[in-house]
This record gives C-alpha cells, structure tokens and sequence, in this order.
C-alpha cells in the first residue's frame, strides 16, 4: 500500500519536474515576477533611516528578503491550472482515472518547487554577494523550523486556493475570485509590511485570519525572531484541517453539480 | 456488460440574445432553457460485443456516453456497467473502463509519450515491469516506436491518436468507450486504428461501443448498431438489417444499346442520373423483379448491375428524416 503510494508520488512528481524543466525559462519570469518585497524593501530601508518603526534598514532588508524566499516556496496557481481544466473540459479525463486531481495538482506544484530551488539558491548567492551586511544565519533549529512551517503555509496556501478554485465548477471564473483573496495577501499577511508596524489592535484581529501564518510567521522564524513558534503551528495545523474539511464539501457538491450541469 | 434502461438526461442552460441589449438583459434577468439531450433510452450490450453509436450532431450521443462512463448523473432511468453504477465512481469501476474523447485528453503536450504512460502505470497501479510489457505490446500493436520518446505536440495527428488510445488501454480496460476515435485522420491512421480496435478486441474480448462520423469505421467494427436522433433510440440493430428495414429500394445500373432520356425511363423506377448509354435508377425492392423484367423486355441492354444504396446515404437519409424514417409500428416494436 505504501509502496504503492509512493511509487504513484514520485511518478507524478518527476514528470511534473521533468515537465517544469520544458518551462524553466517561464519559471525563471515567474520567479522574478514575484520581486516585489524586493523593491518594497527598498521603499522600507529609506523609510526607517530614522529609526521610527524600531527596525533598522537591514532588519527590513532581511525581512524583504526573506518574504521573497518564502513566497518562492509558497507560491500557487492551482486556481489558474483547474479553471483551465474546466473550461476546457481536460477536467472529464482526470475524473475517470482512479486518483483524486489533486494529487495531479499537487504533484505539478512540487515538481515545479523542484525546479525553481536552483533560481532560489543562486539568487541568494547574488543578493548576498551584492550587500554582504544583509546576511544572517538563523540557526540549525529556526531552519529546520522554518522548513516545516514553510511547508505548512505552503498546504494551508494550497487548501484555500483550491477551494476557491472549486468554485469554478459554478462559475468560468473562479480566478476572480482569488484576485480578491490576493489583496487580503498582499495587505493583511506581512507581504507589504512587517506586522510588527502594525498597529496592536490590528496585529491582534489578523492573528485570527490565516493570512498573516503565510508570509509574516515563517518569515519571523526564519528571522530567528519567533521564540515559541508551536502554539501559531498548531493553529496553522487547525486552518489547514478546515481549509481541506471545506475543500471536500465543496468538491463533493461542486462534482455533484458538474455532473448534473453536463461535464 | 452494459445495461441502461429509460435512461434520460435533461439540463439547463443559459440563453443569450446576441448584442450589448442582450449581454445587460443577460446580466440582470438571466433567462435558461431545458435541453433533453437525452429521452429515456434502454439498451443492452453483451461482453465482447463492438457497437456503433450513431447519430447526427447533437443527437445525444456524446451526453450518452458521459452518462455510461459515470461523468454525468442521469436525470432519470438506471445504468449499469460491468456490475457498476458508473455514477458512484468507484475506483474499481473506473480500472475497467476507458473513455477516448478527441486527441488532446491524457497526454502530456510538452513530454514525450513516455512520460504520460509513466504517470498511468502509476495511477492504475502497474507494476513497472508489467508496464513495460504492456507498452511494448501496445506499440507493436499500434506501430508507434520511436515516437513513443518525442514530446507530444510534434506528432502527428495520427500518431497522437495512437498515442491516446495507448494511454487510455495501458490498464487494458474491459470497456471501451470511443467518442470520435478516427476524427482528422488520414486514409491510413484511419485503418490502422480501426485495425488495432478489432485486434484488440479479439485478444482481450473488450466491449467496445463508439460514435463515429466515418461509416467506414461503423462497417469495419460494428456488426450491431443504435442510432439515436433527438434523444431517442430510433434503431438497434444488425448494420445489415439497416439497409432491409431502412432501404426498401435498390439501384440498378444500366448500360443501353443505344441513348436514352431521362423520359423513356421514369416508368421504371426513379430516374437518379442519365449520362450518354449509362443510367441509374432506383427501384423498390419489391417490385425488383417485375421491373428487371420489363427492363430486358423494352431496352436492348448491354450490361446491367444491381446493388444496394451505399450505406452512407442510408444512415444520412435516416439522421435527415429522423424518427419519421421508422414506420410508428417498428419504433414501437425497437428492441431496445
């Protein structure tokens, strides 16, 4: 059984790479499409020469940084891929084969992680080599932490897109819909700024939506800046519990529909 | 293998007036139409049986075979698959059954064929081994080789189609559905497909049900047929017995002595062409013999040939005059 579970990962995951590898020139653009806390990071460095956010410019410049590799590691477009399938109709073929998509998805996202790791590590190398100051090492136990809860908000971020993806079984268009939700990314999940500048009252009420344990709570541990991080991994383990749970209501109702509408 | 009684498939969907006035009417007062695209057919198909589906645009077909291979619920009537109901698909009913829907379904574009039917071996849990048999079995068979390592997008239509169908068998399913399996190809893609299907079908005694425009492929697999127009059954059959119950007429060449005019001959049947010594007519099958008869007893006749219509002209004749081609009697007695 578990021989055999492995064996279907790998077969999907290597063709997906192999796959990936055809685009690598895309995944370079896709990657570097992603350079915005790089510039952001600019804008912040200026900002805080004078010392009011109680951050200096290279903490922002570590933080940036840091928001791009993680993002590298976090980024999905399973909206994009499903959409895509639905409209036009790959979608039929994949519900006949016994195998959920998902683990097609899955796989294409951890195949393509695979092939963007190289970018992620010789962009390092130049960022590191250009401002030397910025270089920081976290320790062997905030990496290994940090992994781990990478992979988490990578799952989490994977579970609420797809969901939203699931509604394109009702409408051509799901990836409107994830448009908005990308707002709620770029402004409420630490991508613009720190939540450390953000106001207490309101760093309190995003700790209770699941943006911020995507961007701000991995980037902090990478930091070596979160003493405690179980506690928020724990509740990241609970938004994914929920995430997946609302996820198979959806297909359950969303197949149900699709198969009553005329595939 | 497959039994479907007063299946039937109606849905909803969205009606649109062309122009801006119709996308704002669309917008605010959204307005939608029932289609039946399926009226309560019954049927069944023996194990190993090859049948043909056939129909006119729109007649259900496809909508019909998305019903028998689980993809679509059925509004009302019941199916049933290999001791399935395909609907619930589950895992062991999807293992024996393939859907071939167009050329562009499993395989993966920018990949080589491999690499598709590495991912299938997977899914459908063939061991490596096992799978390597079965690919080398099915290339032989489909006499594809080296296209099996070239990315998917520089085949060729009908090595792509080849292609599909070996990512569609690899976990030999015992039920084929094939929407279309010859659409776009050549003379030859055409017949080595055709071909591989009957060998197919003889090595691993598959049930095979397929639509096809091409009565080419209908003549050379199907011995049965069901032709469906509007949603309904309106034939199934023997493909010969399609031509006694639905061609009640032959066609008789004639080569004269002499010239003759459309005029001399109208009283011998219906006069289809006249060109110099050479005419064709066409003649009820029962008053073949007395017209021959008075045939070679007025007109000094060189050479003459009877024949059935081509059967292509029998079945678009047929889909062209839809359930009124069969006598009211004859649809109601339908084995169906």
């Amino acid at each position: 059984m578990l021989r055999r579970f492995w064996r279907k990962a790998w077969a999907i995951v290597s063709v997906n790479h192999a796959l990936m590898n055809e685009y690598r020139a895309e995944i370079v653009l896709w990657a570097l499409s992603g350079l915005l806390p790089l510039v952001l990071m600019g804008v912040w460095m200026n900002v805080s020469r004078g010392g009011q956010f109680g951050m200096q410019p290279v903490d922002f410049a570590r933080y940036f940084f840091a928001v791009f590799v993680i993002g590298q590691f976090t980024t999905v477009w399973v909206v994009w891929e499903f959409e895509g399938d639905v409209v036009e109709g790959r979608l039929s073929p994949l519900l006949l084969q016994p195998i959920d998509p998902v683990v097609r998805y899955l796989g294409m996202h951890v195949g393509e992680r695979i092939t963007r790791v190289v970018f992620i590590v010789l962009f390092c190398a130049v960022f590191f080599g250009l401002y030397p100051g910025a270089v920081w090492w976290p320790g062997w136990a905030n990496l290994g932490t940090a992994m781990i809860v990478v992979a988490l908000a990578f799952a989490m971020r994977f579970a609420m897109q797809y969901t939203v993806a699931l509604v394109g079984f009702w409408t051509e268009r799901a990836s409107a819909i994830e448009s908005l939700t990308f707002l709620c990314f770029m402004f409420l999940a630490g991508r613009i700024a720190p939540l450390a500048v953000y106001p207490e009252g309101l760093r309190r009420v995003l700790w209770w939506t699941p943006f911020p344990y995507i961007v701000d709570f991995p980037v902090t541990i990478l930091l070596g800046h979160e003493a405690d991080p179980w506690p928020k991994a724990a509740v990241m383990l609970g938004w994914l519990a929920f995430f997946i749970l609302l996820n198979r209501i959806t297909w359950r109702r969303g197949l149900r529909h699709y198969s009553a509408m005329g595939a | 293998m497959i039994a479907a009684r007063d299946l039937a498939k109606s849905y909803r969907t969205a009606a649109k007036e062309p122009g801006f006035y119709g996308t704002l009417r669309h917008f605010f007062h959204r307005r939608y139409r029932s289609i039946d695209a399926v009226k309560g057919i019954s049927f069944s198909i023996e194990p190993g049986e090859i049948v043909g589906f056939l129909g006119p645009n729109g007649a259900g077909k496809t909508t019909a075979l998305k019903m028998l291979t689980g993809l679509i619920h059925p509004t009302a009537g019941s199916v049933q698959v290999a001791g399935h109901t395909p609907f619930s698909r589950e895992h062991a009913f999807l293992r024996r059954i393939t859907l071939v829907m167009g050329q562009k379904q499993q395989l993966i574009w920018d990949l080589p064929v491999l690499d598709s039917l590495r991912i299938n071996a997977a899914v459908y849990d063939i061991e490596p081994a096992e799978a390597k048999n079965r690919v080398e079995e099915l290339s032989r068979m489909l006499g594809l080789k080296e296209q099996l390592t070239q990315p998917v997008r520089k085949l060729s239509l009908g090595e792509r189609m080849k292609a599909e169908l070996m990512a569609s068998l690899l976990h030999r399913p015992e039920v084929l559905f094939l929407d279309e399996p010859t659409l776009g190809l050549d003379v030859n893609a055409q017949a080595a497909v055709r071909k591989f299907l009957l060998e197919y079908n003889a090595l691993y005694g598959a049930t095979i049900l397929l639509t096809s425009h091409y009565m080419a492929d209908i003549v050379a697999l199907c011995k049965r047929v069901m032709m469906i127009h509007e949603g309904r059954l309106i034939y199934d059959g023997s493909l010969d017995a399609v031509l006694e119950r639905f061609a009640p007429y032959r066609e008789v060449k004639l080569e004269l002595k002499q010239e003759a005019r459309a005029e001399d001959l109208r009283s011998f049947g219906e006069v289809e062409s006249v060109d110099g010594r050479e005419a064709r007519l066409i003649v009820r099958r029962d008053d073949l013999t007395q017209t021959l008869e008075r045939l070679l007893g007025t007109l000094e006749i060189v050479d003459l040939t009877v024949s059935d219509p081509p059967i292509e002209r029998v079945i678009g004749k047929i889909f062209h005059d839809g359930a009124s081609a069969v006598p009211k009697t004859e649809l109601a007695a339908t084995p169906t």
